[in-house]
């Protein structure tokens, strides 16, 4: 791919040094087991990585299915320039939930036992095989980029392979792989919600619901477009493709119906268990509800209804930052803040345990950056307007 | 039928016989502990240590300082919350009474401990190739037709083993015996639907450290969700491949429409 050099907002020394910081913590870790660098106890077992790295990934990625459903399935060819990349960011977000996992696990290499050893009873059992067929599922859609690239690499060995091969197989079977891909997604985005079904005791009544699978499932879907704006935007800035302000604000105008069905739901659930007076009195539990309803679903619901801020891509950007945070907020407080411990344990994350997080983020940061150098990422060309 | 252990804390004592004979049936290790100024110890279950007695002080009435021992192990339930959890069936119950663990299925996700509503299962912290560890109620033991060691080792009587129902009546009649020593509560007979172990108390139950919880088990929302999993899979792949053909439909049709005008609009 013909691409000019560009500084990059990050630079990718930081972002290397980061990596190499993650990586030497795994070694920690595999050298002197879990607790050497976590805060993690018997009383609060899962922490940083659970509710980060899976609970955030995993919703944060949600712009893959979103957009692959809206454009191939509900034809929306005004998408299409960023189905690619939402495609690139959910495969990398995937990775790094199985990277993170590998180090959260006890015994990683047996990671394969969801395979044979089934519970169908287990709600994380579902995640932890949608999430490898998922995986999978993205790899493909997104290989013909691969391929494509490869058949332009600079090296003619490589550019003499036949690369229209695979790359027609999977236009094949693209639709098929869509609707794959929607439906992993619409189970293991609502079983992330079902694992917590399990602990009734434990979590706040503000938060636990019956319904909850539901409301994560809306809330994923609701930050899939969020995601998709964060991220080309942010790309804009780093490789200067401009997208339309069409595709943008398109994008926009449907969050706040999402939301105002999430909202609408949270609230009917509250009030039919008669447990809505809880916003008001669960001190300071609800603090942490009003903080990712206000930030998350109510604001953005008011700034997408404006035409002012879906026609301004500043503001359309920061509304969709506010979705984002929103969302981390509330997977956040469902997976540990509103998450009875055991009697008489603290937990604050172990910095060991933030440089693992960060380094993934980083090591993926570190892909999208040398994609977007090698490989056809926006597609077709189409959205290229030219470097502004 | 399944089996189970009454506990009956008005006979404890706190010698914590109990404690040291789980240690040396289950080959587990010691633990260093600092002096917290009480008999308790060490302060709570671990991976090294699956039973222990709390010591709890209570003022009976009339002020008086009394001692009230609580035994905490694994409560074995009958619709286990950890079992249900385990997303390889590591963790069984079995019919005879006993949730199992088996290593060579756990890949040491933890959902257990979370789910667990009494905060059992334990994790090894601080080794490379951890394990979760809790109390096994003795399968193997009871696989030889003895009981627990902690009940064998028990010098009071305070833990009874035997079949669950017949327990259950032992301890509905040492309440009516008895009544002024006892609340009227078998703890486990209802707690999250029923656990095999059983327990008796001179205090109210929150007194003894063990969590006030209702009777419906704790899988109940999960397994109905889980329940969906199937009509939801298939709901979803049938809606997609529909709207996908409808829209596609619609789509060529309005092509060709467009086409056919631009024809008449060449011809004329
Ligand atoms: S007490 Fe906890 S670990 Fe023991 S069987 Fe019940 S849910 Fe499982
Ligand atoms: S830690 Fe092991 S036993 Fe516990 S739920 Fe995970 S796989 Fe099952």
């Amino acid at each position: 791919m013909i691409q000019k050099k560009r500084s990059f907002p990050v630079g990718t020394s930081i972002l290397s040094v980061l990596v190499i910081l993650g990586l030497v913590t795994v070694i920690v870790r595999y050298l002197n087991g879990l607790g050497a660098i976590s805060n993690l106890s018997d009383g609060r077992a899962w922490g940083l990585w659970i509710s980060f790295d899976l609970y955030c990934g995993v919703a944060l990625a949600a712009g893959g299915f979103t957009l692959a459903g809206a454009v191939y399935i509900f034809n929306l060819k005004k998408y299409h320039p960023v189905v690619r990349p939402a495609i690139l960011t959910a495969f990398l977000g995937y990775t790094l939930v199985i990277l993170a996992l590998l180090v959260d696990l006890g015994q990683p290499w047996y990671i394969w036992h969801a395979i044979i050893y089934w519970n169908i009873h287990s709600p994380l059992f579902e995640v932890a095989v949608c999430v490898m067929a998922y995986t999978t599922v993205l790899a493909l859609e997104f290989s013909p980029a691969v391929f494509e690239g490869l058949s332009k690499s600079n090296f003619p060995v490589i550019r003499r392979f036949n690369w229209h091969v695979p790359i027609r197989i999977i236009r094949a079977i693209q639709i098929p792989l869509v609707i794959a891909g929607v439906v992993l997604s619409t189970l293991h985005q609502s079983s992330l919600g079902s694992m917590l079904l399990m602990m009734p005791e434990t979590l706040h009544a503000l938060w636990y619901t019956p319904i909850l699978p539901i409301l994560f499932l809306i809330s994923a879907v609701a930050v899939g477009p969020a995601m998709v704006i964060f991220e080309s935007t942010l790309s804009t800035r780093a490789f200067g493709h401009k997208l339309d302000l069409d595709v943008l604000s398109g994008l926009a105008r449907a969050i706040p119906y999402i939301l105002g069905l999430y909202l609408l739901l949270k609230v009917i659930d509250l009030m039919a268990v008669g447990e809505i007076g809880l916003i008001f009195l669960a001190y300071p539990q609800n603090m942490l509800w009003w903080g990712e309803i206000i930030v998350g679903v109510i604001l953005p619901i008011i700034l997408f209804s404006m035409p002012g801020v879906r026609q301004n891509r500043n503001a359309v950007f920061w509304s969709s930052v506010l979705v984002i945070i929103g969302l981390v907020l509330n997977r956040f407080n469902v997976s540990m803040l509103a998450l009875g411990m055991r009697p008489g344990t603290i937990y604050f994350p172990h910095w060991m345990e933030l440089a693992i997080s960060v380094g993934l983020v980083a090591d993926a940061l570190l892909v999208i950056l040398l994609a977007h150098r090698l490989l056809p990422i926006v597609s077709h060309g189409e959205a290229i307007e030219g470097s502004s | 039928m399944s089996k189970a252990v009454l506990y009956d804390a008005t006979k404890c004592i706190g010698c914590r016989a109990c404690q040291v004979a789980c240690k040396q049936w289950n080959e587990l290790p010691t633990e260093a502990t600092i002096n917290r100024g009480t008999y308790e110890n060490p302060p709570q279950l671990s991976a090294y240590t699956f039973t222990k007695i709390r010591f709890n002080e209570v003022d009976d009435d009339d002020g008086k300082f009394h001692f009230v021992f609580t035994k905490l192990q694994c409560m074995h339930c009958e619709h286990p919350a950890c079992v249900t959890a385990c997303p390889v069936g590591a963790l069984q119950k079995t019919p005879d009474g006993p949730v199992v663990y088996d290593d060579n299925k756990c890949f040491g996700c933890r959902y257990c401990m979370v789910a667990c509503p009494f905060g059992i299962p334990n994790f090894e912290w601080d080794k490379p190739l951890p394990w979760i560890r809790k109390c096994t109620f003795c399968a193997d033991r009871q696989g030889g037709g003895l009981e627990p060691a902690c009940v064998t080792t028990c010098p009071t009587g305070a833990l009874k083993f035997g079949d669950r129902e017949e327990l259950i009546i032992e301890a509905r009649e040492r309440i009516t015996a008895s009544s002024d020593k006892y609340v009227n509560h078998i703890y486990g007979e209802k707690e999250v639907g029923g656990t095999s172990w059983l327990y008796l108390s001179p205090v109210p139950f929150e007194k003894l450290g063990l969590p006030t919880l209702g009777s419906e088990p704790v899988t109940v929302d999960a397994e109905r969700a889980m329940g969906a999993v199937p009509p939801v899979l298939f709901g979803a792949a049938a809606v997609m491949a529909g709207a996908y053909w409808v829209i596609k439909r619609r789509d060529r049709m309005s092509q060709e429409r467009a086409d056919k005008e631009e024809r008449k609009e060449v011809t004329k």
